[in-house]
């Protein structure tokens, strides 16, 4: 008796489903970040100094 | 459970690939998207930090891809009888109707969020009301019921420069909208000469194309005229801020050979067409495609110039 585990072309198209799910959402995190990042160094968030004074 | 236990009954028998939910989102109209889009976006007179103007091309481009699953979602019935579309995931049956609805909805939300978080607002508002153009007033509304249904959509497809240009600035001008001008009269003879070489398609499927409703001689005029208003177009955005001597010279040259093109058109009948199988439609079609990509690119060209004292006039 085999052991060997049945393949299936449907198996083939979903993993190329979740495949490209799961690196499409792993690009979106990465973007997620790295837009992040900008604008957060690049002063976007930055509260205005009056109103951290009048605070 | 084992593979061997599944059953005709728990597997659908076209269980679809990542590609076709990608195919859904239309990626050659992405790509024109995304390349009008960057240079709305790089010929502003605003420096944008390079991961902003990433994402916010990425985002346009989702917003469009969006578009086009809803589109696809709402024409499968005519998809399925144009030759050109039925082998599109919906028609040929490898993805459900809702699912591309549900696709094109959850993208459209996130392309604009996105979009309005990452550059700005205004050109998140714009996206939004591209998609709305192009999905309910020209698929739901326009496209079926008149024959200037080209003419009114070719605005949706016009929209990407001017949402770049806004995403990089905030805020409008003259400049984007001349862009916007250009692909708006260069979307109908584009397509008319289509209709003219895939002609049983559109009657099949009912459409109310030019050349179903007004004839194929009607068509041919219209061709003509339209590209005799676009190359009027094309030139005087050469004396613009956004043109200069580079895009003069290559809109001239393309203007001058789709001038040919659309006049060699006019000046054929049916039978001349048929002899040579639409040979001359075919390339002006194709020349459409250059046409259009050349002057952006000459755009382009003329922005990224600029900072070495070489682009524009002066």
């Amino acid at each position: 008796m085999s052991f060997d585990k049945v393949t299936h072309e449907l198996h083939q198209r979903r993993k190329s489903r979740n495949v490209g799910l799961g690196l499409t959402l792993a690009a979106f995190v990465v973007i997620i970040l790295g837009l992040t990042y900008v604008k957060i160094t690049s002063g976007a968030f930055e509260v205005p100094r009056g109103e951290v004074q009048g605070s | 459970m084992s593979d061997a236990s599944f059953t005709a009954s728990t597997v659908r028998k076209d269980d679809a690939e990542f590609g076709d939910y990608f195919a859904l989102l239309k990626p050659r109209v992405m790509s024109l998207v995304v390349f009008t889009a960057l240079v709305g976006l790089l010929a502003a007179p605003v420096p944008v930090h390079p991961m902003i103007g990433f994402c916010a091309i990425l985002f346009i481009a989702i917003g469009g891809g969006a578009s086009g699953a809803l589109n696809m979602w709402w024409d499968a019935d005519i998809d399925r009888v144009m030759k050109r579309t039925k082998g599109r995931p919906i028609p040929s049956g490898r993805v459900e109707a809702g699912e591309a609805l549900g696709l094109g909805l959850a993208l459209s939300g996130l392309a604009v969020i996105m979009l309005a978080l990452a550059a700005n607002v205004m050109a998140g508002l714009m996206l939004a009301f591209t998609i709305f153009f192009y999905v309910v007033i020209y698929t739901m509304w326009l496209k079926r019921s008149t024959p200037q249904n080209i003419v009114i959509g070719g605005a949706a497809g016009a929209f990407p420069p001017v949402i770049g240009w806004i995403a990089a600035t905030g805020s409008m001008a003259i400049e984007p909208w001349l862009m916007f001008a250009l692909i708006f009269m260069w979307t109908p003879p584009h397509f008319w000469a289509l209709a003219l070489f895939m002609r049983n398609d559109y009657d099949d499927a009912g459409v109310p194309m030019l050349t179903v409703t007004h004839g194929r001689r009607a068509t041919r005029v219209h061709i003509l005229v339209y590209t005799g208003l676009l190359a009027l177009l094309a030139l005087a955005t050469a004396f613009s801020a956004i043109g200069g001597p580079i895009y003069l010279v290559v809109s001239v040259v393309l203007n001058a050979l789709f001038l040919r093109g659309a006049i060699r058109i006019w000046r054929r009948n049916e039978a001349d067409s048929e002899a040579d199988n639409f040979a001359i439609e075919r390339r002006f079609f194709r020349l459409s495609l250059l046409y259009l990509f050349l002057h952006f690119g000459a755009i382009l060209a003329e922005s990224l110039l600029k900072p070495f004292g070489l682009g524009g006039w002066a």
